[in-house]
């Protein structure tokens, strides 16, 4: 800039009122286009919730913890494989429906941003699983145990993220900003109804975890088939305990780890294969029970390891990172994890590490 | 046609490349800006994000070579030597952040152990060892990078936009996607 200030006082031009215009006029093309690039990042939008007001949010909820996930913080890493039984190849071309053994990575968790939680019964659990495909794609997918989520909406999820948040006078939330949420968000109340008829497990080995988003898979021949997915547990089916978990803060963790050491955990991945009408653009609405069900192969987790040792911490399990067979649903919600779970693995990446409240002691036990 | 015979614009492969690096850069900023920015397209974007970013790099390394052996216009007789110094060195700084942003960006992506996919099962293979802390320097890296060379490109456009409407000294036809016949 100095430099063509210096050219155009050498030049003496000042006093020419057309050699003036045009170079404002640079100065304002110039503006004009940084604005244009500027309004595409949303610069002066500070209304529209991006995957940085998400996060904001969370942090607000939950509070700041340094190095540990926005949500689902309080976890541990798994590890086995996914034994295929090729059934799903009628379905999807992803070479993990390819008969055969595929080693996992994964991670058991508990919803909330407050990785030293209590465990409680009665929280969402997670599972999170990293297929690792022979020709170098992966399959990430992030389950929880509920058949059907909560919200609709991305707006939904952050809008009742703050109805949840602690009121700072009393350290509790407002129940009358969740009475308002509920009131102007019936399919959460209908969501709610059908998730507490399937009353929680014992723990997380005998938990069903739901994919809850629906997807295409996609066949050799092109052929689209909505879909939704759950891996059900060969451990049987106890109903929760209140009373176990007096005690210990980590029982939920503590149980699984136990259960993991005394024999390989195993759970069926069973693939729903919805119906032109069944919504795939709504995750709060089930598909009726009649839809045909595929089994696709068979999950074994066999080793359990801190978050400290184990390699989940690290990992993002975005639920839109599929593999050439799989492709995304017109349901909102998976863009929108896409964009926040990245948001939240970009602020924890560079975060100083916290040990995590399940320890590595506590894993050897 | 050379220097000495009175070639007024760069080479005709010069200016191909030219225009097509910059309609993949423009997009590409556009992208980028947006896709951080949204939820509701970020998938759709950052799918077109990865692939357009190797790109880059493939044709401006196609470009940079095609350069070294093309014969470059003279710098038009209105640019002193400070003028022509400068211009020089932002076209180097140019050529270096469309190199080193792509690399900085698949480097990023193998230190945060992400599958680098392209297009359908074609992935790339990693770079860089996973590490978390690598890869928050480098994604720091990336956003840095593109506003710097979101600058660049403003300086280099306000420049030559001075010199052909304020100076009027026939810049833009240098690189003008249509021939211009000398005087």
């Amino acid at each position: 800039m100095a430099l063509y200030l210096s050219c155009f006082l050498r030049e003496s031009k000042l006093a020419d009122t057309r050699y003036l215009g045009r170079l404002a006029g640079t100065g304002i093309v110039v503006l004009g286009v940084a604005g244009v690039f500027l309004y595409l990042g949303g610069w002066f939008n500070t209304e529209t919730l991006t995957p940085a007001r998400f996060a904001d949010g969370f942090e607000r909820a939950d509070g700041i913890h340094s190095g540990f996930r926005l949500n689902h913080a309080k976890g541990v890493c798994v590890s086995g494989s996914f034994e295929s039984n090729g059934r799903g190849t009628r379905l999807s071309k992803a070479v993990v429906f390819q008969a055969g053994r595929i080693p996992i990575i994964g991670r058991f968790s508990l919803a909330g941003g407050d990785p030293y939680i209590a465990d409680e019964p009665e929280m969402v659990r997670g599972l999170g699983l990293l297929f690792k495909l022979p020709d170098g794609e992966e399959w990430r997918t992030a389950m929880i145990n509920t058949p059907v989520f909560a919200v609709s909406t991305p707006q939904a999820f952050y809008d009742r993220l703050v109805a949840s948040q602690p009121d700072p006078r009393t350290g509790k939330p407002d129940p009358r900003k969740m009475a308002g949420f509920l009131a102007s968000h019936p399919e959460t109340v209908r969501a709610a109804k059908i998730i507490r008829s399937h009353p929680a497990s014992s723990g997380f080995d005998n938990s069903t975890y739901y994919g809850l988003n629906a997807f295409w898979f996609v066949d050799g021949s092109g052929t689209s088939t909505p879909v939704r997915w759950s891996v059900v547990p060969e451990q049987p089916f106890a109903a929760a305990d209140t009373a176990v978990a007096q005690g210990d803060r980590n029982y939920l963790f503590d149980a699984l780890i136990a259960s993991i050491h005394q024999h390989p955990l195993q759970w069926r991945l069973i693939v729903t294969i919805g119906q032109p009408n069944d919504p795939t653009n709504d995750a709060t609405l089930p598909w009726p029970d009649a839809r045909e069900q595929l089994e696709a192969g068979t999950l074994t987790l066999d080793r359990v390891e801190s978050e400290a040792t184990g390699r989940c911490r690290d990992i993002n399990f975005d639920p839109l990172i599929l593999p050439e067979g799989m492709a995304p649903s017109d349901d909102p919600l998976l863009s929108a994890r896409s964009a926040v779970y990245s948001q939240s693995f970009t602020r924890r990446a560079g975060e100083q590490k916290l040990p995590s409240a399940v320890t590595p002691s506590e894993v050897r036990k | 046609m050379s220097a000495a015979t009175g070639q007024r614009q760069f080479p005709v492969l010069m200016r191909v490349f030219h225009w097509l690096t910059a309609a993949m850069v423009l997009t590409m900023l556009g992208i980028g800006l947006a896709m951080v920015a949204s939820l509701a397209d970020y998938h759709r974007l950052v799918s077109i994000h990865r692939p357009l970013g190797i790109l880059i790099l493939i044709v401006v390394v196609i470009r940079f070579i095609n350069r070294r052996f093309s014969t470059l216009p003279p710098f038009p007789a209105t640019m002193s030597p400070q003028e022509r110094s400068v211009a020089s060195a932002s076209e180097l700084l140019l050529y270096a952040l469309l190199v080193v942003q792509p690399l900085v960006g698949w480097g990023m992506l193998s230190a945060a152990r992400y599958p680098i996919m392209l297009y359908g099962s074609l992935h790339l293979f990693p770079i860089l060892p996973h590490s978390v802390m690598l890869y928050a320097v480098l994604r720091t890296a990336h956003t840095v990078l593109a506003y710097l060379l979101f600058l660049t490109f403003l300086a280099h456009f306000g420049a030559v936009l001075f010199h052909t409407w304020v100076v009027r000294d026939g810049t833009f036809s240098r690189m003008a996607p249509w021939r211009v016949r000398a005087h």
